[in-house]
C-alpha cells in the first residue's frame, strides 16, 4: 500500500472543473514531482490533500486511511504538511515564532526545540535572523523560512508549492539540494515545481499536469528523455 | 478656569478614558481578526449594565463583578456564534449587516425584558468612597479606571506577545488558510477573542455606569460610538492604538463640556472620524495591510 493514495480526485470552483479525476500515489520515502502549465491544477491538488479545498469526488487515503473531507487541522496533525504557494510566511511574526508556529500542534517543547536546530543547520540564515520579523526577509530568505516551517510539524509528507519560485538561479540550486537533503532525513517529498528540469533530476517519479488531468507519468530520468516533455516544459525539442 | 478645577477635569477625562479605551479594545481586536465592525459590541457593554444591576440585587458586589464579567462573556460568545460564526465564508457585506441586526436586537431584547424606562445602576460602596488629595477630590473609582486600564492593556499586551494563544491570534489575523495548515482552530482563536473582549467590555462597564446613574437599553449606543472613534483614531486592528484614542475621546469630550460644549462634545467625536477617514484612514498606530478577500 502506497503512504499517499490519490483516487479519481475531482474539484470544482464554482462551476469551474480545476481536476478531472486524478489517480496518483506516492510511496514512502520517495520524492515526486507534480509538473505542468499553469493553471493545469498542481496547487489544487495539494491544497485538496491539506483540507483547504473539499474535493467533489474521489478518495485521498494516507496511511491506509481515508483522509479526504477531513480539516486542514486533522490532515497536519496526520503528517501532511504543505508549504504553500507564495510562501506565505507570517510577516508580522518573528523568523522564530515562525517557526515556532509551524509545530503549533506538538506538545513536547524539548522536541520542538531540537527541531529549531535542525532547520537552523539546514538554513543558517534563519538563525542569524530568527529577531527579524518574517515580513522583512528577503524573498529567498521567506522561502527558507516557509520549508523550515514546513518542517518544524516533523511531516511524514513534506508537500512543497515552487519553493523555488522567484528565487536566484544560485538559491534555486541550494533549495534542490536542500529538498534532497530533507529527503534522505526519511520525510517523503510531494513537489511541484515549473522548474520541471530541476525538480525530474532529483524525483524518484513524476506526474504530468494538463487541464485538470494527469496524461502522463514515469520515472524522474524517464520523463527528462520523454520527447513530449522536453517539449512542453523544458523548453527543448527531443531531436 | 482655577488650577484645581483643570486638574479635576483632567482625572475625570482620564477615567471616562480608560473605560473607553477597554471598550475600544473590543472593537479592535475583533477588526483584527475578522475584519468585523462588531456593532453589537455596544450592546454587550449596555447589557452588562443590567447583568450588574440583577447581580447585586442579591450578591455582594465582589461576587456580583465576576459573576457579571462571566454572564457577559457568555453573552458574547453567544453573538458571536449566532450571528458571525455562520457566515465566516460569507462575502463581509453580510457579516457588518448581521452585526447591525444583532445590535438592534440586543437593544430591543432589553426593551422587552427590562423596559425603556432608566433603572438605576447600583453602588459599589468601595468604588464610591472618596479621595481629597490637596483641593482636588475625586472617588476611588476615577483613580482606579486608568490604573486598571494600564494593567489589563499591559497584561494583554504580554499575552498576545508570549503565549501561544496571542502567536495563533496574529497569525490568524493575517492568514486563515496558512493558519489552518499550521493546524491552528480558527474558530477557537475567533472565540478567544470575543472572550477577551466581552471581559474588557464588562469592566468598562462597571467603571463607566458607576460613575452614572442609571442604565437604559441605549445606554450602549454613544459610549459605543465613541469608543469604535477611539479605535480608528488608534488605528483600528491596534490595541495601543485603541487605548490611545479611548483617552484621547474621553479627555476631549470631558473638557469640552467643562468649556459649556456639552451639546457640541459627542458632534466633536463625529467630526473627529471624519476628519481621520479623510486625513489619516490607518489612524495614529494602524498599518496597512492589503485587503482580506
Ligand atoms: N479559488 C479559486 N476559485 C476559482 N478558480 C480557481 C481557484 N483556484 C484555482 N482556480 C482555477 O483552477 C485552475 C487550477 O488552478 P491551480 O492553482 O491549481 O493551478 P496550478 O497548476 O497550480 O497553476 P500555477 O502553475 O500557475 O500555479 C485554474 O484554472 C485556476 O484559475
Ligand atoms: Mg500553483
Amino acid at each position: 500500500m502506497s503512504l499517499l493514495e490519490i483516487r479519481d480526485l475531482k474539484v470544482n470552483y464554482g462551476g469551474i472543473e480545476a481536476l478531472k479525476g486524478i489517480d496518483f500515489a506516492v510511496e514512502e520515502g520517495e520524492i515526486v514531482t507534480l509538473i505542468g502549465a499553469n493553471g493545469a491544477g498542481k496547487s489544487t491538488t495539494l491544497k485538496s490533500i491539506s483540507g483547504l479545498v473539499k474535493a467533489s469526488g474521489g478518495e485521498i487515503w494516507y496511511d491506509g486511511e481515508k483522509i479526504s473531507g477531513i480539516d486542514p487541522q486533522k490532515v497536519v496533525a496526520k503528517g501532511i504538511s504543505l508549504v504553500p504557494e507564495g510562501r506565505r510566511v507570517f510577516p508580522n511574526l518573528t523568523v522564530r515564532e515562525n517557526l515556532r508556529i509551524g509545530a503549533y500542534l506538538s506538545k513536547d517543547s524539548s522536541a520542538v526545540e531540537a527541531d529549531f536546530e535542525k532547520v537552523y543547520a539546514l538554513f543558517p540564515r534563519l538563525k542569524e535572523r530568527h529577531w527579524q520579523s518574517a515580513g522583512t526577509l528577503s524573498g529567498g530568505e521567506q522561502q527558507m523560512l516557509a520549508v523550515g516551517r514546513g518542517l518544524m510539524a516533523r511531516p511524514k509528507i513534506l508537500m512543497m508549492d515552487e519553493p523555488s519560485l522567484g528565487l536566484a538561479p544560485l538559491l534555486v540550486k541550494d533549495i534542490f539540494r536542500t529538498i534532497k537533503e530533507i529527503n534522505e532525513t526519511g520525510v517523503t517529498i510531494l513537489l511541484i515545481e515549473q522548474n520541471a528540469n530541476a525538480a525530474l533530476k532529483i524525483a524518484h517519479r513524476g506526474y504530468v499536469m494538463v487541464t485538470g488531468n494527469i496524461t502522463l507519468s514515469g520515472s524522474g530520468s524517464d520523463l527528462l528523455n520523454d520527447a513530449s516533455v522536453r517539449e512542453a516544459y523544458l523548453g527543448t525539442s527531443a531531436g | 478656569m482655577t488650577f484645581t478645577t483643570f486638574i479635576q477635569h483632567c482625572l475625570t477625562g482620564i477615567s471616562l478614558g480608560g473605560a473607553y479605551a477597554l471598550i475600544a479594545i473590543g472593537y479592535t481586536m475583533v477588526y483584527g481578526i475578522l475584519l468585523l465592525i462588531n456593532f453589537a459590541h455596544a450592546d454587550i457593554f449596555m447589557m452588562a449594565g443590567y447583568f450588574m444591576i440583577f447581580a447585586m440585587s442579591s450578591l455582594p458586589w465582589f461576587i456580583s463583578i465576576p459573576v457579571v464579567i462571566i454572564v457577559t462573556i457568555a453573552l458574547g460568545l453567544a453573538v458571536e456564534g449566532a450571528a458571525y460564526r455562520p457566515l465566516r465564508m460569507a462575502p463581509r457585506m453580510s457579516i457588518m449587516i448581521s452585526a447591525i441586526g444583532m445590535s438592534y436586537l440586543l437593544q430591543n431584547l432589553a426593551i422587552y425584558l427590562f423596559s425603556a424606562l432608566p433603572r438605576a445602576y447600583p453602588t459599589i460602596e468601595p468604588l464610591k468612597q472618596n479621595f481629597k488629595i490637596g483641593e482636588v477630590s475625586a472617588s476611588l473609582v476615577t483613580f482606579l479606571t486608568p490604573v486598571l486600564t494600564i494593567v489589563l492593556v499591559v497584561l494583554l499586551m504580554q499575552l498576545i506577545k508570549r503565549t501561544k494563544i496571542g502567536m495563533a491570534m496574529r497569525a490568524v489575523s493575517r492568514d486563515y488558510d496558512t493558519s489552518k495548515l499550521m493546524g491552528i482552530k480558527i474558530n477557537r482563536v475567533i472565540r478567544f477573542t470575543f472572550i477577551i473582549g466581552s471581559a474588557l467590555a464588562a469592566i468598562g462597564s462597571i467603571l463607566y455606569f458607576t460613575d452614572r446613574m442609571s442604565v437604559t437599553p441605549f445606554s450602549g449606543l454613544m459610549p459605543g460610538l465613541k469608543c469604535f472613534v477611539a479605535a480608528v483614531l488608534g488605528g483600528i486592528g491596534s490595541i495601543p492604538g485603541a487605548v490611545i484614542g479611548g483617552f484621547f475621546i474621553g479627555i476631549s469630550e470631558t473638557f469640552l463640556i467643562a468649556f459649556g460644549y456639552s451639546t457640541f462634545s459627542d458632534a466633536f467625536t463625529f467630526l473627529l472620524l471624519i476628519v481621520i477617514l479623510v486625513i489619516r484612514p490607518t489612524g495614529l498606530l494602524g498599518e496597512t495591510i492589503t485587503e482580506k478577500v
